[in-house]
């Protein structure tokens, strides 16, 4: 199939499928990264989850209608102050969620699995209701738009690039909190042995709390980012829950490295099958191995060594 | 002889007065509705009829993932219904609809087409958007005889006697896009990409089989699940492939993700390098994607926005002034604003509400007054109607560049395609 290119050509097209597949990655290591930590740190199963990045996109929208409107000069750098908000309105969101409703189903995951769909559905009309059914496009500052031009034929999308930046920054900053961080070691204590951890007096409640709160705040910063890349509408959130699920659950649920390894792994294969054959088959096949190494690796890639 | 007392008039009398104020109206439609007749003569079939009121349904998701499209529908075919009313009716009588949601769920839609059927006994039904819903509630309108008029441009490959399809027909939007791109553009090779159902597929197969009959090439046909939203590797193989049309039947969210990654790609589609055409954008799509993105893309239609004949200005004002200044107004939503007043003219041609009469009645119904211009009721139920193309500009709107001479004959059944 290929001899009808020169090689110059075929250097260029692997260079973008490169890095196609690593834009994918990104957005997968942003999606799964907040269903991560509270599916796997947890043990809930949030289906809610895109709903919480779609409140992000929402935010996003939000603010950067208002700089327009408002603040002109600084639209520029609107993206930056969207990207904390979303992280705090989805987290607050994520807070009173837990509150109000998660904590009450901790020993009862089948339950947590219908209330959070629930959760989602309730989520999903009230953006119909006050957004509008209608998807919202949200404008971008000029210089998040077009490529950088390597070559006349490699051309990189700055707001792929600009997504990648944030998925590493997300997940380094992740890193440091949950491993580097007494908060983070509190966390840890808590998925290991519940009992043992309260009986040294950590707060558990709280820790719950926040942890839930800090996924859906990462949920949201997703969504923000997303906005570049995506549509923003009621059920938008919908598209990203089942890639999201198969990274966080192949990855092995407890491991946040698996997570990532995870999704390197899905976005690559995706990828690279995607330039060979049609968009569908790509997808069909990267799920029939997906469930080949769960059958094999019922934990997922990394799973967490602990005594049960 | 008593003088007669200061009152307000009569009954009848007052159905006169309000038909002499419809009366200028009313001329321009031919058929006069004044002079109603009684209910027993109109309706001998059981519906939801009265001296002076009849019902029908209007059937749309106004909740889930497809209320971002028929939202659209919902607000022409009560904007028609209030226009209809405002002339006087359909013979004398006030049109009251029923509406239902169908939720994007398509065992709701047959459920509540049920519903309005045998409950309600609408004298007809508007709705349906998705093929799929359509197909859901087409044994139902079929067993309990109903008449549904229904939007949305389709695969084509259907012919009910208890459905009229307001929307263009596979061939009439594809035809005419791809001799035009031919033609006025020079195109020789085209790329085909879809969203994965039944519409892109069908109506990728009939642009490929008219691109191959012109003895042109198709350099690549791909499809990427509904929802998809990473267009990176197709982009790469159409640069690789250099096709001179893109010819695209993306839907829904998927969209916004393609428009822009095209962009970012560094794909001006202003260039026409390639040239992009495609047959599933319309205004109600662009504001997802937002007007910069989708600049210079060009659409096969047989509506826009921004036609420019005295029907269409009357009809985006009065859109406009019913549902709010900041509406758009895409091929689908003038289409379910046909419904309407198609039925009303196939009722007062047949002199009856009975759904066997306007079946009858149908073929060969006009409407001078579409917004799209002029339409006509085929034998098989689809309106005769012109194609356009337009290219989208940054506001949102298209221009549009093309227009076919003559009516495209609708033609559900295309030759080649079993």
């Amino acid at each position: 199939m290929f001899a009808d290119y020169s090689s110059t050509e075929l250097m260029s097209i692997f260079a973008m499928q490169g890095f196609a597949g690593l834009s994918l990655f990104s957005v997968f290591v942003l999606m799964a990264m907040g269903l991560a930590i509270i599916f796997g740190q947890m043990g809930v199963i949030n289906m809610a989850h895109g709903e919480f990045m779609i409140l992000g996109a929402y935010t996003t929208y939000l603010t950067s209608q208002f700089f327009q409107n408002l603040m002109p000069e600084l639209f520029a750098a609107s993206f930056f102050f969207a990207m904390v908000l979303a992280f705090l309105v989805s987290g607050a969101l994520g807070a009173f969620v837990e509150w109000a409703m998660v904590r009450h189903l901790y020993r009862r995951p089948l339950d947590t699995l219908l209330a959070t769909w629930g959760l989602s559905l309730i989520l999903q009309q009230a953006y119909r209701s006050i957004f509008g059914a209608r998807e919202v496009g949200v404008d971008l500052p000029d210089w998040m738009m077009g490529a950088f031009n390597v070559t006349d034929f490699v051309q990189l999308p700055i707001n792929g690039l600009f997504v990648m930046v944030i998925a590493l920054s997300i997940a380094l900053a992740v890193y440091l909190l949950m491993y580097r961080s007494g908060w983070g070691k509190k966390v840890r204590a808590v998925v290991q042995n519940r009992p043992m951890a309260e009986a040294v007096g950590i707060n558990t409640a709280g820790v719950d709390r926040a942890t839930f709160a800090l996924g859906c705040g990462i949920a949201g910063v997703a969504g923000s980012a997303f906005t570049m890349i995506g549509s923003t509408g009621p059920s938008s959130g919908q598209a990203y829950i089942v890639d999201t699920f198969l990274v966080v659950v192949f990855g092995g649920a407890q491991s946040l490295v698996g997570t990532i390894i995870s999704a390197f792994g899905i976005s690559q294969a995706q990828s690279t099958m995607e330039f060979f054959l049609s968009g569908s088959m790509a997808k069909v096949l990267t799920l029939l191995v997906v469930v080949g190494i769960l059958m094999l690796r019922p934990e997922g890639l990394m799973a967490l060594k602990v005594r049960r | 002889m008593k003088t007669p007392k200061h009152s307000l008039p009569s009954r009848p009398r007052r159905r006169l007065l309000a038909g002499l104020l419809a009366l200028p109206a009313v001329l321009a439609l031919s058929t006069p509705s004044f002079a109603a007749p009684p209910t027993s003569e109109v309706n001998t079939s059981g519906l939801a009829v009265t001296e002076d009121t009849v019902k029908v349904g209007i059937l749309h998701s106004i909740t889930g993932t497809m209320a971002i499209s028929e939202i659209g529908s919902v607000q022409a075919e009560k904007l028609a219904i209030e226009q209809i009313n405002a002339q006087g009716g359909v013979l004398g009588r006030q049109i009251e609809y029923v509406q239902e949601d169908g939720a994007s769920d398509w065992p709701t839609f047959a459920e509540k087409a049920r519903k309005l059927l045998r409950q309600d006994d609408v004298a007809a039904i508007f709705g349906c958007w998705t093929s799929a819903s359509r197909k859901a509630v087409l044994p139902v309108i079929e067993q309990f005889n109903g008449m549904l008029y229904y939007p949305t441009f389709y695969e084509g490959l259907e012919q009910s006697p208890n459905v009229i399809y307001t929307g263009q027909e596979a061939t009439q939007q594809i035809l005419a896009g791809i001799d035009w791109a031919v033609k006025e553009k020079g195109a020789k090779t085209f790329y085909l990409l879809g969203s994965d159902y039944i519409w892109p597929r069908t109506s990728n197969k009939i642009a490929r089989i008219h691109i191959e009959k012109k003895g042109l090439k198709v350099v690549g046909e791909e499809y990427y699940p509904l929802g998809h939203t990473q267009f990176n590797s197709v982009i790469n193989k159409i640069k690789l492939r250099k096709p001179d049309v893109i010819f695209a039947s993306v839907v829904g969210g998927s969209n916004v993700a393609f428009y822009k990654q095209m962009k970012a790609a560094g794909v001006d589609l202003t260039e026409e390098d390639p040239l992009l055409l495609t047959i599933s954008v319309t205004e109600d799509e662009i504001r997802g994607i937002g007007g910069e993105n989708v600049e210079g893309v060009y659409a096969s239609m047989k509506y826009f926005q921004s036609l420019d004949n005295p029907n269409n200005k009357e009809f985006v004002a009065a859109f406009k002034e019913r549902w709010g200044d900041d509406m758009v107004i895409g091929d689908v939503t003038q289409a379910a604003y046909l419904g309407p007043w198609l039925w009303k003219a196939a009722v007062e041609k047949a002199g009856s509400f009975d759904v066997d009469k306007i079946r009858e009645a149908s073929p060969g119904i006009e409407f001078k007054k579409a917004p799209e211009g002029y339409v006509r009721i085929h034998e098989n139920h689809h309106l005769w109607s012109k194609t356009r193309i337009g290219v989208a500009q940054t506001n949102g709107q298209y221009k549009v560049v093309h227009e076919t001479k003559d009516l495209m004959e609708p033609d559900p059944f295309p030759e080649g395609y079993k």
